[in-house]
């Protein structure tokens, strides 16, 4: 029994650690003020470039880079409509997140089913996602770093005020956020799956969304949220086959949670958790 | 040097040449993946032109895939002019298409079937919306993620139905229902896929809401709430009542393109990815083209359509995986809402 529960706790690591640095991504984009809805189209994007680059070089640190790097690209795509256009940040977002899912199922084609010979190991991915989630929440509440990036998603005008370049903070909380969303599509292709299937972040993007407000924009609070979220995929997988609870329940069950969960983050009124400013673009001398 | 300026009330003109530079740009940009993918622009484009206008066959693809896409698209139309985004219409097409299933599978046929079926569409695609638009007007949750997130539910509902309790009794080892009765089926023109009665429904629709947003007082209601939310609160406006209508409205409009999917074309209910290509994704583009007003859609679901079919054509002559159309839809709903922002600036030269 305590070995089956704690098979299930392991499990439910594994499947929370895509989740867990997604999150952290979209904490700190947001706690700039920045939401970014495209999560879901970043992790495609670097479970592909990941899978591509390990399978041609066998070296996945490299391919994890990549990920990284080509997530922070494609977020700084939203960041130049957003910030710099300020266009409508929900829609740059959910066009970013069918872009990614497109660009990467195109380019993807070749790559269709295989399977990676040497697959990069879970644990590394899972503690470093930990690791950050500590960090994350030593810099954003006793640093200046951190200080001032909140003060840019609190209040943007006070914070240009005192000299802070309001977007080129933003920009960069942007940028990491695509970094880590592209990481956790890297653990799905090299380390959790290691294959290439279009369509393999499977909404996983979606529920990183939700576990940012779910988690009232801590870092620490992510990590439970993540293995939370990771249990009932476990469970989903463990159950499907042994109750009569028809499975398509168990596979809906996160979103409908989701749903469930935003609803109790409005009935809280925890919205005094957000950060202020969040998803309004800033313009100097702009009230 | 150069300058930007703000310019709050574009002209009707510079607008439109905005969009359309902007949508030049997508297809020389969309272009750019296909040469990424290994196929020439130049041949893409010229197969999916020739295949979709080029062709009596084609044309007919392009109008069977522009129905639903007017259809959801002039309600959308309407819920982005309260500033309502509702991203679920795929999942309201699908409670539409399970409703519609219903009552052709389980009621007596009658003369009254057919409006039976798009009333109870109808009412299923609107109720699907309705824990949104509850949850934006009361809690001011988001509704995008919440109407994104039903969308999933919707379709393993629908999976769950054609693989269990509704699995037909003549089919085997298939997940569909049995085929509807002859009298629950659709006229086609000729020997296309094209079901007038649900293309007419859906001009229908986009006119009667042009008229409703811009004749009505519940119009003038709808759009002081979308552009003001503030002045309709002094106003005394009912800006929930409202709220909760558009997604009623615009979730209603999805539910009737489910039923004219089931009832013109598949006659019986199927895997969800089957009965919808990502129509109710499709169809934002084809709403925020419009630019607030629904009569618009009669031409920009056409042109949409043209994008769905040709990416089918793509699919089968080029030999190319269908997300091409998730490419297309991202790059032009970037461009478009970037070129929106564009035109609302001048540019001056000089100090």
């Amino acid at each position: 029994m305590t070995e089956e529960v704690l098979q299930a706790l392991l499990r439910a690591l594994s499947f929370g650690t895509p989740l867990l640095l997604a999150t952290l991504g979209g904490i700190v984009n947001e706690r700039a003020g920045v939401v970014n809805l495209g999560v879901e189209g970043m992790m495609a994007v670097g479970a592909l470039a990941a899978f591509g680059l390990a399978s041609a070089s066998g070296a996945w640190p490299m391919a994890v880079g990549l990920a990284a790097l080509l997530g922070a690209l494609a977020a700084l795509l939203h960041g130049f409509v957003t910030l710099t256009l300020r266009a409508n940040t929900y829609v740059s977002g959910l066009a970013l997140s069918m872009l990614g899912l497109g660009v990467s199922g195109l380019l993807g084609k070749p790559y269709e089913g295989a399977f990676l010979f040497e697959s990069a190991p879970e644990l590394p991915f899972t503690l470093a996602a930990g690791g950050l989630a500590v960090l994350l929440w030593g810099v954003l509440f006793f640093t200046r770093p951190g200080l001032v990036l909140r003060s840019v998603g609190e209040n943007p005008a006070a914070a240009d005020a005192l000299g802070i370049p309001v977007l080129a903070v933003r920009y960069l909380a942007v940028a990491f956020g695509g970094a880590l969303a592209g990481v956790a599509g890297a653990f799905l292709s090299l380390a959790y799956q290691p294959a290439w299937t279009d369509g393999m972040t499977g909404g996983l993007g979606w529920i990183a969304v939700a576990l940012v407000i779910f988690s009232g924009w801590h870092p620490l609070r992510a990590v439970l949220g993540a293995v939370f979220f990771g249990l009932l995929y476990y469970l989903q997988f463990r159950l499907q086959s042994q109750s009569q609870v028809p499975t398509e329940l168990f596979a809906a069950m996160p979103y409908l949670l989701v749903v469930g969960v935003l609803a109790l983050a409005g009935v809280r009124r925890s919205r005094g958790a957000a950060p202020a400013a969040l998803g309004r673009s800033y313009q100097r001398g702009e009230r | 040097m150069i300058r930007f300026e703000e310019d709050l009330h574009p002209r009707r003109l510079k607008r439109l040449g905005v969009s359309v530079a902007v949508l030049a740009l997508a297809f020389v940009l969309v272009g750019g993946v296909f040469a990424a993918y290994g196929v020439g622009p130049w041949e893409a484009y010229r197969t999916l032109l020739e295949g979709t206008l080029g062709d009596s066959q084609g044309l007919a693809e392009v109008l069977r895939r522009t129905i639903p896409l007017l259809l959801i698209g002039s309600g959308l139309t309407l819920a982005f002019r309260v500033r309502f985004f509702n991203i679920g219409a795929e999942g309201q097409l699908l409670l539409g298409a399970v409703a519609s299933g219903a009552v052709a599978l389980f009621l007596p046929t009658s003369v009254l079937s057919l409006p039976l079926m798009f009333l109870a569409g109808a009412v299923a695609g609107g109720l699907w919306a309705l824990p949104a638009a509850w949850l934006r007007s009361r809690m001011d949750v988001n509704e995008i993620l919440t109407t994104l997130m039903l969308n999933p539910v919707a379709g393993y509902l629908v999976i769950y139905l054609v693989g269990g309790p509704w699995r037909g009794e003549q089919v085997q080892g298939y997940t569909y229902t049995d085929a509807f009765p002859e009298a629950v089926r659709l006229p086609l023109w000729g020997q296309t896929l094209v079901h007038w009665p649900t293309l007419v429904l859906g001009a229908v629709l986009a006119v009667v809401l042009q008229v409703l947003l811009t004749r009505t007082p519940l119009g003038y209601a709808l759009r002081v709430v979308g552009e003001s939310p503030r002045a309709a609160r002094y106003a005394g406006m009912p800006i929930s009542r409202v709220v909760l209508l558009t997604g009623l409205l615009s979730g209603g409009a999805a539910g009737l393109a489910g039923a004219g999917e089931v009832a013109g074309i598949h006659y019986r209910l199927l895997e969800p990815t089957q009965i919808s290509i990502g129509y109710g994704f499709t169809a934002i583009i084809v709403a925020w083209l419009a630019r607030g007003h629904p009569a618009l859609v009669l031409l920009t679901a056409p042109l949409m359509g043209l994008i769905l079919a040709g990416g089918d054509l793509l699919k089968i002559s080029l030999n190319m995986p269908f997300r091409i159309i998730d490419v297309f839809s991202g790059i032009m709903l970037l461009c478009l809402i970037a070129g929106e922002s564009l035109s609302r600036y001048r540019v001056r030269w000089g100090t």
